[in-house]
């Protein structure tokens, strides 16, 4: 195979895997760090659509297409029509004042990133996965969610479908102007 | 994938849920705020399906496996209709501060104060 690195062969796998993760994780800062809130929106777009991949590699199709279709196709087209319609004007309308709460937010998140990541991460390293077999062939397809939800899970699956409509109703209350 | 390991995706997944939570702390937008929860719930979802899918390396059997596959994917779908009716209401709210207001920069918003 080729370079050992921390104890993982570079596959081409972990290449590609590499540069969505890369690139996701670039986005996800950009979200963050742009002050115009359009630019934030769309690179939370690209997030999205990246991280649809990310689910492709990992053998969920289903979710994947799901992530493409409900968050960059319907979410974040939700969130640009409010920021259209909100017509905030030039960024500087809000002015993302520089004060003590930048650099503690960015202590208390490195500090967070080390807790958790220094605490979770060195239990699962080593876990990679073994060839598939039999049960797991058709992880994420269409077929095997489908039967799962419409089965074992038709009950949460219900109270969502209310939660939905609750959804529904109350946004239309909160954005009508007169009832 | 074969190849990569399981690591990679949780680092991966807690990158970005560090990234929101940072976003939340220090932007004074809301639709920024909102957009980084959006972030923290995607995060939280890949944890979801990269542990469901290799729920088989753990030492289980091939049954507990394929259950435990399943509910993995199952949670990301629940969560994903939570965050649509959540950004639903929540852009709802926004809209009608705004209206009040005039203004929607969230440290200024005091009406909850004594």
């Amino acid at each position: 195979m080729g370079a050992q690195i921390l104890g993982v062969t570079l596959t081409p796998n972990l290449m590609v895997f590499g540069g969505l993760a890369t690139l996701s994780a670039l986005c996800a800062v950009g979200v963050v760090a742009f002050p115009n809130a359009v630019r934030s929106a769309l690179c939370l777009v690209v997030n999205f659509f990246l991280l649809a991949f990310v689910y492709f590699t990992l053998n969920a199709e289903m979710m994947g297409i799901t992530q493409i279709v409900v968050y960059t196709g319907a979410i974040m087209v939700l969130f640009l029509f409010v920021i259209m319609l909100l017509n905030l004007g030039a960024p500087q309308a809000l002015k993302e004042k520089l004060d003590f709460k930048t650099p503690l937010g960015l202590l208390l998140g490195v500090a967070l990133f080390g807790l958790v990541g220094s605490q979770l991460l060195p239990t699962f390293v080593g876990v990679t996965q073994v060839q598939t077999t039999g049960a797991l062939e058709a992880f994420g397809s269409p077929q095997a969610v489908g039967r799962s939800l419409f089965s074992d899970y038709v009950v949460p699956f219900e109270a969502v479908s209310i939660l939905l409509l609750v959804g529904i109703v109350g946004s239309i209350l909160l954005a009508k102007r007169k009832i | 994938m074969n190849g990569v390991p399981l690591a990679a995706y949780l680092s991966l997944g807690l990158f970005m849920f560090v990234t929101g939570v940072v976003g939340v702390m220090i932007r004074r937008n809301p639709i920024v705020v909102f957009m980084c929860i959006e972030l923290m719930l995607n995060s939280v979802n890949l944890t979801f399906i990269s542990f469901a899918r290799y729920s088989h390396a753990a030492q289980v059997s091939q049954d507990a496996a394929a259950h435990s596959a399943m509910a993995g994917q199952m949670m990301v779908i629940f969560v994903m209709a939570v965050a649509a009716a959540e950004v639903a209401v929540g852009l709802g709210i926004i809209m009608a501060i705004f209206r009040l207001r005039n203004n929607i920069d969230i440290d200024e918003l005091n009406l909850l104060k004594g």
